[in-house]
């Protein structure tokens, strides 16, 4: 094995060469999150503009540190000092990076934080950036990063996506040359006693897999990453092709040795086409070095990786329809048993895992699964990436231990709802639920979750505040659902749409409380006769609704009021005079010139104060979402004609 | 697209795995939609029934049996986007452009369709223009992005 001790060890030096040069180092956050916010233009900037002023600067290209909200983000390192995180970067405050950079005082606006030392994960050790042992790892004082936990996303944001040997200089790649010297048998031990369980919504123990997928007798076994990342509001693993898309590769390196299975498949959905790049890039790097293809490290396996993408269909996250798309046919689920470790792709033993759950394998190989299972509750293990986005004040990837509670991360990591109270938090995407604001205590693992009526599912985590009308969000779901459902069962074809038929009625106001009778019934029924995890989930939405917001349902149908203020038709806004101080946002923010100054009060000499003007109300709510003093009330029509007439 | 052209895509194929819609997904790319005689041609290449391709076509968002525009506006239904007023950027949109989602332009410019997530659920809403994402858009901004992409930046 001393050839590979070379190979990892002159790649390591490589690497380190670039992630801690001796001059000044400027990172800009490429992933998709950054590009949104304008990434690239900084990037180039910083690129011309130090050539120009003839710095000795290193531009670098980096993942996404997970604070997407704040993107652009841009790290800055200058030899011997700690790594600078500035937020919302533009040209403009590059320029004042570049100026501080000659003149050695570096700014301070749209500065997040301090980085004083990088943990490798993977081998334990520190490096410190300043000289000081005891400084600390993490972006000190940042809220949004105090209470995480990075496994999964230990090197997004950290390293360039591009370059294995930034990886390697991590401690990549370690993990499968140890792995290769053990036995299979032995590395699905490790895996089995570490607990991981499958990231995408299942949570199927990750180690029974592959036990069942190494036992089957076949010429031929595929590993599979499912990385069709489908649930709208996750996209955690979008950000880890991206930002470290080498991790994927060795955990399903490490996979396809354990099962004995020569040949991998990443199946990648179209619509993250940066993401599809980089794999690309980096199983290129990883067949260059020898780190993939034949006679891996010496060690006579050999092992080879493809990327498919997915031409959009949520259903073939489901992991038969997903193998239906490869053989090119078109997505649909197959009744299980058998299941893909017997009977897979091509009709060989197939062992297919999640985006997340392939990028544990790594650290849990090197640093052993005692360790693994020391994280996280007595039934889910381990940490999971989170997409914390919707009504929060910290939008981003918060990668929390199992069982952190709902307040821990919506409140703390995420800094809580902003001006409006928080309503519910939404877990599992369209297979999930939502859970009101009074569980918050609720701790986040398989179990508790299930309990609340949600699901795990893949860590999409929408936080939802007053302004948010619940059966709104259901039918967004069904809706959803209803689309994608492949239509192979009736229950989840026909049902899906009589369920979004119904909640229409309920949002148009035309619904009698005997319909929510039948929307409950139709719900258990889709969810007890359908195939496939889509179908079985889709009523989800609608039934933990129905279960902590019956009222605001009732509220619909009785008194055709919704009461959060979104169902056209069902409110009206009104402005409340004791609490409007005639600050005026409201007519600058509304696009119907419907606000109009309290005639009575403006005769009277006192105050300027805003009316509603019902007639051309659009009911578009952008005044309630400007006004600062909550003056914006959301009634019922009837509430509204009284105002008028007074 | 000609025989010829057909047969160099097909060869260009020769992975198993996948095989099908990389193909159909080229021929996508290359003509905006999938025209039918060229997806006899391909149904003749692979040897497989010209119904499994029509199926394939007509089962995944990305492949369409009519041409799309030049420029593809996606605007990002997902959940974060929705509560933060997709909807609102849909309408305004369907105003400037004078098509609903689904449907193209007269003159074939734009192609306007909704999509389920785009995965910058934190810049939410988010519309994607030929595959260039923007983020935090409020709908008064969207006669500029049309500027901007008919200027060709595409920034």
């Amino acid at each position: 094995m001393s050839v590979t001790d070379t190979l990892l060890e002159s790649l390591r030096r490589q690497g380190m060469l670039t992630l801690y040069p001796d001059r000044v180092k400027i990172a800009v956050g490429r992933a998709t999150c950054g590009l949104a916010a304008g990434s690239d233009r900084v990037y180039r900037y910083l690129k011309e503009e130090s050539s120009r002023r003839k710095l000795d600067v290193l531009v670098a290209s980096t993942g996404c540190l997970g604070w997407c909200q704040q993107e652009t983000l841009v790290t800055v390192q200058v030899p011997g000092q700690p790594r600078l995180v500035y937020s919302r970067a533009d040209e403009a405050l590059a320029g004042q990076i570049l100026d501080g950079v000659s003149e050695g005082v570096l700014p301070e606006v749209r500065l997040l934080g301090r980085i004083y030392a990088d943990e490798n994960l993977l081998s334990g050790q520190r490096i410190f950036l300043t000289g000081e042992p005891e400084s600390d790892p993490v972006l000190d004082k940042v809220p949004f990063y105090a209470p995480q936990l990075k496994i999964v996303t230990r090197n997004c944001g950290y390293i360039d996506p591009g370059s294995i040997a930034e990886y390697v200089a991590r401690g990549g790649y370690l993990a499968l040359w140890k792995a290769l010297q053990m036995q299979p048998s032995g590395i699905i031990d490790d895996i089995t006693s570490s607990g991981l369980r499958g990231r995408g919504g299942g949570g199927y123990p990750t180690g029974r897999k592959w036990q069942l997928t190494r036992q089957q007798p076949a010429d031929i076994k595929y590993i599979i990453c499912n990385a069709d990342e489908g649930d709208p509001g996750a996209y955690m693993d979008r950000s880890v092709l991206e930002g470290d898309p080498h991790t994927v590769l060795e955990g399903m390196i490490i996979g396809g040795y354990a099962v004995g299975a020569p040949s991998g498949i990443i199946y990648v959905r179209s619509e993250y086409p940066l993401a599809v790049a980089q794999l690309q890039e980096a199983i290129r790097q990883a067949n260059e070095v020898g780190i993939l293809g034949k006679n891996i490290f010496g060690s006579g396996f050999s092992f080879q990786l493809e990327v498919v993408k997915g031409q959009g269909a949520f259903v073939c996250g489901e992991e038969t329809a997903l193998i239906a798309a490869i053989e090119g046919k078109t997505g649909e689920p197959r009744p299980r048993p058998p299941y893909p470790s017997e009977v897979g792709l091509w009709g060989k033993p197939t062992c297919i895992n999640n985006v997340e759950t392939w990028a544990n394998v790594p650290p849990i190989i090197m640093r052993g699964s005692a360790w693994f299972a020391g994280i996280g509750t007595e039934s889910s293990k381990g940490t999971k990436v989170f997409s914390l986005v919707g009504d929060v004040r910290n939008n981003g990837l918060v990668e929390m231990p199992m069982g952190a509670t709902l307040r821990q991360i919506v409140a703390g990591a995420g800094g809580g709802a902003g001006r409006f109270a928080l309503k519910a938090v939404q877990t599992g995407g369209p297979s999930g639920g939502c859970i009101p604001a009074n569980l918050m205590d609720l701790p986040v693992d398989y179990e508790s979750l299930a309990g609340a009526g949600s699901i795990m599912g893949s860590g999409g985590m929408v936080a939802m505040d007053e302004r948010t009308c619940m059966v709104d969000v259901a039918r967004f779901f069904i809706s959803f659902t209803q689309e994608e459902s492949c239509g192979k069962c009736t229950a989840c074809r026909e049902g899906t749409w009589q369920m979004l038929h119904i909640i229409n009625r309920i949002v148009e106001g035309k619904a009698v409380m005997e319909e929510l009778e039948v929307l409950e019934k139709l719900a258990l029924v889709v969810k007890d006769t359908s195939l496939c995890g889509l179908g079985q989930s889709a009523p989800t939405p609608v039934l933990s609704t129905l279960r902590y917001f019956r009222d605001e349902y009732g509220s619909h149908i009785r008194d055709r009021f919704c009461p959060a203020g979104v169902c056209k038709g069902l409110f009206r806004l009104v402005i409340d005079q004791d609490t409007c101080t005639g600050c005026g946002r409201c007519v600058e923010a509304c696009p119907a010139e419907a606000v109009r100054t309290s005639r009575s009060e403006a005769d009277q000499g006192l105050t300027t104060k805003y009316l509603i003007d019902q007639e051309r109300c659009i009911q578009c709510r952008s005044c309630r979402d400007v006004c600062a003093y909550r003056a914006i009330r959301v009634v019922p029509r009837e509430v509204a004609a009284d105002a008028d007439r007074h | 697209m000609d025989e010829a052209e057909v047969q160099d895509l097909v060869a260009r194929h020769q992975e198993q795995n996948g095989r099908v819609t990389a193909i159909l997904e080229e021929l996508q790319q290359r003509c905006r939609y999938l025209p039918e005689q060229a997806l006899r041609l391909v149904a003749g290449e692979l040897g497989l029934p010209l119904a499994q391709l029509y199926g394939v076509a007509t089962f995944y968002a990305t492949f369409s049996l009519e041409p799309k525009g030049e420029h593809l506006i996606s605007v990002c239904h997902g959940t974060a986007c929705h509560i933060k007023g997709a909807r609102r950027l849909t309408e305004r949109l369907e105003r400037e452009l004078q098509i609903k989602p689904g449907h193209t332009t007269h003159d074939g410019q734009y192609t306007l369709q909704s999509v389920h997530c785009l995965g910058c659920c934190s810049l939410a809403p988010v519309v994607s223009v030929d595959s260039h994402a923007y983020g935090r858009l409020k709908p008064e901004a969207i006669p500029e992005v049309l500027t901007t992409v008919q200027g060709g930046e595409g920034q």
